[in-house]
């Protein structure tokens, strides 16, 4: 998936929702565009949830060679 | 032959049971949104394949999804419900100010003639409308205006707008039921509003009991020939309104418990009524634990248990404000889904009862269709 400019996560979210727009509002609230309480995302073994949205992805998610992964947390078993 | 299909929505997902005319054996497909909570599926009047689904979960929010083949594939539709204007404030559980904020879709409600048309019925209560088959939402200001909003506050299960009647011989005419605010009736197709709670009384929950709103409705119902006759399973009490919500009386003596969720009415007789006693609102499980159906021919007047083919002993389950439906073949089907993953069927008007399907995940809803 392309992303225009730097590449973060909301520019990632950004360009996933121009693509999907059903994911409107399922992985960000639609208002404030905060993470939803249990959307978590990853990264190889990073949880990235708690960084800051504008702040920049790590190069291995930017070069391709790792997946930007966005689930459900599934707490409780 | 006519044939029969029930619409069921559970906490983990969407069936669709079909029958012929007998309605003694069914087939089921699903589940439809595996692991989605779906409070709600409900089929056009005007076009039976054209079904609406309201999808929610905690972790990804509203979805809602639409179907023109009844229910084998369905397709997501638009899914922002936007507040409008400033938004405000409602009481919390604990009475401070506490921001309108959208949770889930609780309730779809096709319009009767154009399959594009539907509302839907909002946690934290507002009403939307769209009139592109669910594509694009509008809220229907008017409601969520009223100068009582403010004062609305959340029952147990969240500031629901759970209930919506439409017309049915005036579209002009909806009710739709709040909890925990009460009914409200409208006279202009949803445009402006009033309460519609006179003679409802909740001592014991509002300091002053006989207000105007703060009522706790669970489920309100209506015959299409009597549509000025109302009937209500609040929390606590059974009522009956014969002027359109203006006055409300006490019908539920004789009944083993009149704490509930869901009511109905026959669809040929509209003079009979069905509801499940509940024990309490503490207990949420129906009394003695027999699962038992009341029926009453009379309007509410008098009360005769129905429990040939029901669980008369061990039964702990709940059933849900939007969890019975009638189907309008003669005689008259009567369906009802339970949090135990049953959805019991009677083929006679309440007179025998056998599960259509059992162990599903916990029933939310179930519908009727009549198909030709």
């Amino acid at each position: 998936m392309e992303v225009t400019g730097p590449v973060t996560q909301r520019s990632v979210l950004d360009a996933l929702e121009r693509h999907y727009p059903v994911l409107l509002g399922t992985i960000r609230d639609r208002t404030t565009a905060k993470r939803r309480p249990f959307i978590r995302f990853f990264a190889g073994e990073a949880d990235l949830s708690n960084e800051a949205p504008d702040g920049l992805l790590p190069d291995a998610i930017v070069l391709g060679a790792e997946v930007f992964v966005v689930v459900g947390a599934m707490a409780g078993g | 032959m006519s044939a029969v299909r029930l619409l069921i929505g559970t906490r983990k997902g969407a069936f669709v049971l079909t029958s012929d005319g007998s309605r003694q054996s069914w087939q089921v497909e699903g589940p439809h949104f595996a692991g989605w909570e779906i409070y709600h599926l409900k089929g056009s009047p005007a076009d039976p394949q054209r079904l609406y689904a309201s999808q929610s979960s905690g972790w990804f929010g509203q979805l809602l999804q639409s179907s023109d083949d009844g229910g084998k594939t369905w397709e997501p539709v638009g899914h922002d419900f936007a507040y409008q204007g400033e938004t405000g404030t409602h009481p919390w559980y604990d009475g401070t100010p506490r921001p309108w904020q959208f949770t889930r879709i609780w309730h779809l409600e096709p319009s009767l003639d154009d399959p594009a048309v539907v509302y839907a019925g909002a946690q934290d209560a507002a009403l939307f409308r769209s009139t592109d088959g669910g594509q694009t939402w509008q809220e229907m200001v008017g409601l969520r205006g009223h100068p009582t909003a403010p004062s609305w506050q959340p029952g147990a299960g969240g500031l629901c707008l759970h209930t919506i009647i439409i017309g049915p011989h005036d579209p002009s005419r909806m009710f739709v039921a709040i909890s925990a605010a009460g009914v409200f009736r409208s006279a202009d197709a949803g445009e402006t509003w009033r309460p519609a709670n006179h003679g409802l009384s909740s001592e014991g929950v509002l300091p002053d009991p006989d207000a105007d709103v703060g009522h706790c409705v669970h489920r309100i119902a209506l015959h299409p020939s009597r549509p000025d006759v109302l009937f209500m399973q609040k929390h606590w009490d059974v009522m009956r309104s014969d002027d359109a919500g203006d006055s409300w009386q006490d019908v539920g003596e004789g009944l083993p418990s009149d704490f509930g969720f869901c009511i109905d009415v026959h669809a040929h007789e509209p003079e009979t009524v069905y509801v499940v006693p509940i024990t309490s609102d503490a207990l949420h499980y129906p009394p003695e634990g027999k699962l038992r159906v009341y029926r009453s021919r009379t309007g509410g007047h008098e009360w005769e248990p129905l429990t040939n083919g029901l669980p008369q002993q061990n039964c702990y389950v709940n059933v849900y404000r939007d969890a019975m439906a009638v189907d309008s073949l003669d005689p008259c089907g009567i369906y009802f889904g339970t949090t135990g993953g049953q959805v019991y069927a009677s083929a006679d008007a309440g007179d025998n009862w056998a599960a259509a399907v059992r162990d599903l995940p916990a029933v939310l809803s179930v519908e009727a269709q009549t198909l030709p």
